[in-house]
């Protein structure tokens, strides 16, 4: 419990941090920046590239577009975009995840496959988000499933779950196979079967691997999910809304970091959600010999 | 006197590629009799345990444990083993670890509660049945070892230097509560060690095995207490037992045993 308090306070402790480097960049860098001859080596200070921290939060609670007939204050369109962009990124952390896990109780069972695929399954991380996203919004709209067409928002998913799969594979891999030899021996002679040996072994030794796993597949998945959200074009979600605003940066900076902060607030309750699996499965996290 | 055999080794060879780690196995282990395997390092003690419990297939020769072929022994249940390490998993308790082998064979969850109490209560950890494994001191954890291999009521245990890893004191003690607990379930056991006094203390027969290839030089009769007073032995027994003369008597000769096989 004291503990949890702990990483609370941490966690808001870093942001003031971060708020105080923030004002405090603006206030010893030149107001232009540094340049020396044509190049420039930092940027530029001023309000128009770097607002302050409490005009950003006073933006928040602005409407979006002054003087609009019915006007949402930002913070609600930031809060509906990140909600959409969450529900995407969980879909494909779950979707990458079964896949992962799946892929990698299939090598686990057979090491021919893990032979035949695990190289694929690396190469297939060099190949560029940007290059994939508008393969897979292409494919996706030639396809129609029991007459629902694929949706630009399936495309998001798919590509979320990209980027989670991998780390999700390679984790449950590892996991599987960390029992030490003496333990499956022991299994052996109690003459268990790969399904006993699997569920009361190897998968309860798997979560020291596993939880890390699932920490980076998280934050993957959401990268992945506001990336893919800009590179097809698709509305609704807090990678969109980013861009929107930032069309306008000039007249409005302000707006733009506003839409950030609720990608970086979308990042945390990710992190925490999987936080809570790691208190979950306490008893299962020394398991590590 | 063949039915009631735990074990029957019968011109067993085992190699490793060129390695010879077996060779012209005969071995008998009567039931509830305590047979202890004693030898240089290498000389395929561990191997013909091993082979015991099918882990190893044999090159050649026939083995048979508890009347069956060994494979069909190992999925009857009809062995128990324990390693050096106790091996336990952590994040089991301590009972739910003693369950292990009837929670794999599907038990269900009453009855096999019942059996790890009193398997517990045997190996005197009653107290700690809701303790983690890492909780333990180390002739703690290999007591829970012990109960874990016991738990299916097997005809045979299986040891491969078991106490190899505690210290001296704890050491005698747990040799005392093995001979009680060997003689309150009348299990047959085949126990792997380095320690001369522990084989004699302990066995029935001491098999004294050399190195390359492996096989037994001699077999020398142990000092084990009483069968009759196994059940209400005492530590003090046992104690008598290391201090008479017919105990070094046997040391020597094991002694001798393994000098001959290393000159050999
Ligand atoms: N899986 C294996 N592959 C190849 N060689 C092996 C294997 N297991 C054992 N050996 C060899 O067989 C021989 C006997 O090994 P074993 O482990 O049975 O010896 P041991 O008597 O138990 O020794 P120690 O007292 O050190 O435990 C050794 O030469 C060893 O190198
Ligand atoms: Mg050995």
């Amino acid at each position: 419990m004291r503990n949890r308090t702990r990483t609370v306070v941490t966690a808001v402790a870093a942001f003031v941090l971060l708020g105080a480097l923030w004002e405090i960049t603006k206030l010893v860098l030149p107001a232009a920046g540094v340049t020396v001859g044509d190049i420039r080596l930092l940027p530029r200070t001023d309000d128009a590239a770097m607002p302050h921290v409490w005009t950003v939060l006073a933006r928040l609670a602005e409407p979006e577009v002054a003087g609009a007939a019915v006007a949402r204050p930002v913070w609600l369109a930031v809060l509906a975009g990140a909600a959409f962009t969450l529900v995407l990124a969980v879909g494909g952390l779950a979707l990458g995840g079964v896949l992962g896990a799946l892929l990698a109780l299939v090598m686990q069972r057979f090491a021919l496959v893990e032979r035949a695929t695990l190289p694929y399954v690396v190469a297939s991380q060099t190949v560029p988000l940007i290059a994939i996203a508008p393969l897979v919004a292409g494919w996706g709209g030639k396809i129609a499933i029991f007459g629902w067409s694929w949706q630009p928002w399936a495309s998001v998913m798919v590509i979320s779950s990209y980027l989670a799969f991998f780390p999700i594979a390679v984790g449950v891999l590892r996991g599987l196979g960390s029992p030490a030899r003496a333990d499956l021996e022991l299994f052996r002679a109690m003459a268990a079967g790969w399904w006993t040996t699997l569920l009361r072994l190897r998968m309860p030794a798997s979560v020291p691997y596993v939880v890390p796993a699932v920490r980076l597949a998280a934050a993957a998945a959401v990268v992945g999910a506001i990336v893919a959200e800009i590179s097809t074009g698709t509305r609704g979600g807090i990678g969109r809304l980013i861009i929107e605003y930032a069309q306008s940066a000039t007249a409005d900076p302000s707006r733009t970091y506003a839409a950030i902060l609720g990608a970086v607030v979308l990042g945390l309750v990710v992190a925490a959600v999987v936080g809570l699996l790691d208190v979950g499965l306490r008893r299962y996290r020394g398991s590590v010999r | 006197m063949k039915g009631t055999s735990a074990v029957e080794l019968v011109g067993v060879d085992k190699d490793f590629g060129e390695v010879n780690a077996l060779s012209g196995i005969e071995l008998t282990i009567g039931g509830g009799e305590f047979v202890s395997l004693i030898g240089p390092s290498g000389c395929g003690k561990s191997t013909l345990l091993r082979v015991v419990a099918d882990l190893e297939q044999p090159s050649a020769g026939t083995v048979t444990v508890g009347g069956k072929p060994p494979r069909q022994a190992r999925v009857d249940q009809e062995y128990g083993i324990a390693f050096q390490q106790a091996g336990l998993l952590e994040w089991r308790t301590v009972a739910e670890n003693v369950e292990l082998p009837l929670h794999v064979h599907g038990m269900a969850k009453p009855q096999r509660q019942a059996r790890a109490a009193e398997l517990l209560e045997l190996v005197g950890l009653a107290d700690f049945a809701g303790s983690r494994p890492s909780q333990l001191s180390g002739g703690m954890q290999q007591r829970v070892a012990i109960a874990r291999a016991l738990a299916p009521s097997p005809r045979l245990l299986l040891m491969d230097e078991p106490f190899g890893a505690l210290d001296e004191m704890t050491r005698e003690r747990m040799q005392a509560e093995l001979l009680r607990i060997a003689g309150e379930t009348g299990a047959a056991v085949l126990f792997v060690t380095h320690s001369i006094p522990e084989a004699v203390v302990l066995s029935d027969r001491v098999v004294v095995m050399s190195p390359r290839p492996g096989r037994i030089t001699e077999i020398v009769t142990g000092r084990r207490p009483a069968v009759g007073k196994a059940a209400e032995l005492d530590p003090d027994d046992v104690e008598d037992v290391r201090e008479s003369s017919a105990f070094f008597a046997a040391i020597t000769a094991v002694r001798e045993a393994l000098r001959k096989g290393h000159e050999a």
